[in-house]
């Protein structure tokens, strides 16, 4: 069976750029674009949501 | 599910004013998710803070708030607690806001043990103001107030609740994110005075003063301090030179404020002697 991969919203406008959910992800699925974070491998996301949950600007949803 | 923030924040408030990489939106995150599991009601939740960057948190919650003067927040608390005695009372604040300036009232809401949940964000600094240096700087620290190194010795805040007389006290830090809404949860569930001690990073105006290249090494100092009780029950001291403990430090059962004064209401108007 094919893996469900999860959706990551990433709301820009409210992103400050401090690299947290990049680094402490534990699968490096996500990245910075510039000012931004943004998703750079979907499919190595193991749903941990640790980068929803350390993000302090609300920036990151993870909808497993 | 992705958690639902939103339904606890007042409509159109973010971005926050909190700098990039600043812990303060991950305790507030936790304290939202602490008051979800809770279930509690907007309209009997209150929100106190005195001022500061910490401070300002009220102002993002769609509970009812009350942003107050320095250190003064647990006396506004305390009137509110007083006055609704059923509502869940939550006291928010920096290290400076309450060990400083608001020390005073710190200790003795600790000692009265009256029902309320102080979150004290420690970020080891006056962010606020450009950096001045709290009772909570590690000595030898930077700060614009000690540009050669701060000679005095910080508060060990948990320790200073216990000592005060609060019946919880709990330590995080905002790199454990999800141990955050856990202590508040407990906390508020205690009856009495609850300190919940968040260890947070101020890059601003701290992490750039004392080498911290960037926030990440900020994050990985709060990660690499923190052990949690059980844990440190097995290890040495040399072994827990320069670490923190986290989790739940202190409980114990005291009657509440609120309860003993009801009965001084009773007994002054003739009922029990
Ligand atoms: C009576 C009074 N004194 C001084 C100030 C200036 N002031 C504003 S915030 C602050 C310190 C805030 O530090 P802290 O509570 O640690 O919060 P942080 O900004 O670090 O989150 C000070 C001294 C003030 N607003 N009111
Ligand atoms: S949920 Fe976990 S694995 Fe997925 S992007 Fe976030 S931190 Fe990385
Ligand atoms: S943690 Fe949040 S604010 Fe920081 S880079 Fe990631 S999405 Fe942006
Ligand atoms: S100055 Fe420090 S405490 Fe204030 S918002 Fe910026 S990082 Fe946070
Ligand atoms: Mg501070």
């Amino acid at each position: 069976m094919e893996k469900k991969l999860p959706t990551i919203e990433i709301i820009e406008k409210y992103c400050k750029g401090c690299h947290i959910c990049v680094e402490f992800c534990p699968t490096k699925v996500l990245e910075m674009q510039g000012f931004v974070a943004a998703v750079k491998n979907l499919e190595a996301c193991i749903k941990c949501m640790q980068c929803e949950l350390r993000c302090p600007d609300f920036a990151i949803k993870v909808k497993p | 599910m992705a958690f639902d923030y939103d339904k606890y924040l007042r409509p159109g408030k973010l971005p926050h004013i909190w700098c990039p990489g600043c812990g303060h939106g991950i305790v507030m995150k936790g304290m939202i998710r602490a008051i979800d599991t809770l279930g509690l009601k907007k309209e009997n939740t209150a929100i106190v803070s005195g001022i500061g960057c910490a401070s300002r948190l009220p102002g993002y919650m769609d509970c009812c708030t009350l942003h107050t003067a320095h250190g003064r927040a647990a006396a506004f608390a305390t009137g509110v607690k007083m006055a609704r005695p059923e509502m869940t009372v939550l006291l928010v604040g920096g290290d400076g806001d309450g060990t400083a300036i608001g020390g005073n009232h710190f200790i003795h809401a600790c000692r009265r043990n009256i029902d309320m949940t102080y979150i004290i964000m420690n970020n080891n600094i006056y962010g606020m103001t450009g950096g001045q240096f709290s009772p909570c700087t590690p000595t030898g620290a930077k700060a614009s107030t000690t540009p050669y190194g701060n000679p005095d010795p910080a508060f060990d805040v948990a320790k200073l609740a216990i000592g005060a007389g609060a019946t919880f006290v709990a330590r995080g830090t905002a790199y454990h994110a999800n141990q955050i809404d856990k202590l508040i949860t407990e906390a508020i569930q205690h009856k009495g005075f609850s300190v919940v001690e968040i260890l947070d990073d101020c890059p601003t105006t701290y992490g750039r003063r004392n080498k911290f290249k960037s926030v990440i090494e900020m994050m990985n100092r709060l990660k690499d301090i923190a052990v949690p009780v059980k844990a440190a029950e097995k290890m040495t001291p040399e072994q827990l030179q320069g670490k923190v403990l986290t989790g739940i430090l202190y409980k114990e059962d005291k009657p509440e404020y609120c309860e003993q004064y009801a009965k001084v209401i009773e007994r002054a108007q003739g009922g029990a002697k």
